[in-house]
């Protein structure tokens, strides 16, 4: 397979050739399997890595890294096989990891240059760079501060600074939001989606936060249990078409959502005694209605709502 | 019209090939610690026995009075003796760090996910040790040589000693490269520098106190091989031509020194990764 053209003109990716695939790729620590046979392709543009904590989304992009050697299965990264390019790929690739990382006793400009330079630029233009990275991710005045005085917010940018700096063709983001407060959380949202809706770099963002990846993506893989639940353009993955209702009912949400179970509907708790039920096709309210008159359940609250990715999260690693 | 966009931009720069970190690495280490007072004083201190030679090479050469005092041979082998202080020094305080502070600011994971081997960045790291231990023992050696000839106006000594320039270099090679890889072992293993830095410290004074202790129970000095610093003064007087201070051989002595690199060497790899798996 080649790779995909690197579109160095500020216009969106061509989102034809995978930048990423995995075929049953199996990654264990230990005697414990972080990626059980995995296989997923990755189209270009924005891709998110969803699932829950210990799901392996960190796994996969460190075995994409190559910080981990998989026990089985193949994996190729813009086209280049991991195994044997890990070099190559990491030239042209931005880690943004999830922990807190920086080199020590540097200013943020000074490191950000610094990374350049690893990544390869010569370093008056890896300066230059970094300026207007920083800049870009909103630390252009913090820029000559040590990076250790930073906030956490501040080290959050600051890494995906450094990500940045070489100009890759891939990002991978984990967790870009943890420990943000909400309007830098906004602001970090907004970097990654004009990074990767007007700058032309694909990127797969890695979280747990579902509204993350419905505002920055364009196409979701869903993970459990070092296992690929499901995968599709974000749309395909919110379900078929249907209606999602807010239900309340009086005295008996167990036994409503047994009974809504049985009946074929998917029911997971969104509030302490609200149940999302996902209605498919046009039936609407009707049938949740008459299945309770039939076990005389009161309905307290029935309100329509918009399938969200949540639902869809639920639906593929079967939660309640 | 914005006179400059303050957004993102693509590079259309130039980009090095893979394989040259390293170098940026050892680059950026050294300039930092060529930056601190306490540093450079350390440096000019370590001249100060360069410098001592020198005017008793002077003297020799210029007052018939001190010609006893003369440049030797063996004269060489003590002046890398005396720098071995320096060597000490300047590992433990250069040296403590250099993995440790990438571990404790989780470094590692970044240096990695550049274009970047594992072996690269220890290349890198080791090379800032390298450099700074050169300075304070083959540099000052070999110009002390270049020193006698200049104040002789001959090229006498040289000649007859010819084996000095592959002995000194040899040595000093043995002396760097043995701290250097030992230290960077010990740092790669802990995240505080100064735990690393009492841990090399201990290696070095722990193991020639065991030396003597073994030494003057059994009245064998055989059991050099006890200790690293011991050992390596046994290459020492083996390469310069000197009678073997201990017992211990020539191939024991060298045994150690390559036993303790080859060790640093697994430890560094087993240690140098971006992920640490607890099993």
């Amino acid at each position: 397979m080649q790779p995909p053209p690197p579109s160095h003109d500020g216009t969106p990716p061509a989102a034809v050739a995978p930048v990423v695939e995995l075929h049953g790729v199996t990654v264990i620590y230990g005697r414990q399997a972080a990626l059980r046979d995995v296989s997923a392709v990755f189209p270009g543009g924005a891709i998110g890595l969803l699932g829950p904590n210990g799901a392996g989304k960190s796994t996969m992009l460190k075995a994409l890294l190559a910080f981990v050697t998989p026990s089985a299965g193949a994996m190729r990264v813009l086209g280049l096989d991991v195994a044997t390019s890990a070099l190559e790929i990491r030239a042209r690739l931005g880690y943004m990891p999830e922990t807190d990382a920086h080199i020590p006793g540097m200013s943020a400009v000074a490191f950000v240059a610094y990374c350049g330079q690893l990544a390869g630029l010569p370093p008056a233009d890896a300066m230059q760079r970094a300026h207007e990275v920083l800049y870009y991710v909103g630390l252009g005045e913090a820029r000559y501060r040590n990076v250790e005085t930073y906030s956490t917010g501040m080290k959050q940018r600051i890494k995906l600074a450094q990500a940045l700096v070489h100009d890759p063709d891939l990002l991978f983001l984990d967790e870009p939001t943890n420990g943000m407060d909400p309007k830098g959380r906004d602001e970090m949202l907004e970097l990654i989606r004009d990074l990767a809706h007007n700058k032309g770099v694909n990127l797969i963002v890695s979280s747990h936060l579902l509204p993350d990846i419905e505002f920055t993506c364009d196409h979701v893989i869903v993970m459990d249990k070092g296992a690929v639940a499901t995968q599709g353009a974000l749309d395909a993955v919110r379900g078929p078409q249907g209606r999602v209702f807010e239900l309340r009912v009086k005295d008996g949400a167990d036994r409503m959502a047994e009974l809504l179970a049985a009946a074929g509907y998917d029911v997971h708790d969104s509030e302490e005694d609200v149940m999302r039920v996902f209605v498919p096709g046009e039936a609407g309210a009707e049938p949740i209605f008459k299945l309770a008159a039939a076990h005389g359940l009161q309905v307290r609250h029935l309100r329509q709502s918009v399938p969200t990715l949540e639902d869809a999260f639920a639906r593929a690693v079967g939660a309640e | 019209m914005p006179i400059h966009d303050q957004g993102y931009q693509r590079y259309k720069g130039e980009r090095f090939q893979t394989g040259a970190g390293w170098q940026v690495i050892a680059k950026a280490g050294i300039r930092n610690v060529l930056v601190q007072r306490k540093y450079l004083g350390l440096m000019l201190m370590a001249w100060g026995p360069f410098i001592v030679r020198s005017v008793q090479a002077y003297a020799a050469a210029n007052v018939p009075q001190a010609s006893m005092l003369a440049l030797k041979p063996e004269t060489f082998r003590s002046f890398l003796e005396t720098q071995a202080a320096f060597v000490f020094f300047f590992t433990v305080f250069v040296g403590a760090g250099l993995i440790a502070a990438d571990r404790r600011a989780n470094a590692l994971q970044l240096y990695l996910s550049k274009p970047l081997s594992r072996w690269e960045y220890v290349a890198g790291k080791m090379a800032v040790l390298f450099v700074l231990l050169l300075a304070v023992t083959f540099l000052p050696a070999i110009l002390l040589l270049f020193v006698q000839v200049g104040f002789a106006g001959n090229f006498s000594f040289v000649r007859a000693n010819l084996y000095l320039i592959p002995a000194i270099t040899l040595y000093s090679l043995a002396q760097v490269v043995l701290a250097s890889m030992t230290m960077l072992a010990l740092s790669s293993l802990s995240k505080s520098s100064r735990f690393v830095a009492v841990m090399y410290a201990g290696l070095i004074f722990f193991t020639s106190a065991l030396f003597q202790a073994v030494r003057g129970i059994t009245t064998k000095s055989s059991f050099a091989w006890l200790s690293p610093g011991d050992s390596l003064d046994v290459l020492g007087d083996a390469i310069f031509r000197l009678p073997l201070r201990y017992d211990l051989p020539v191939w024991g002595a060298a045994l150690v020194v390559i036993g303790l690199i080859v060790g640093s060497a697994v430890v560094l790899e087993r240690r140098v990764r971006a992920v640490e798996i607890v099993s």
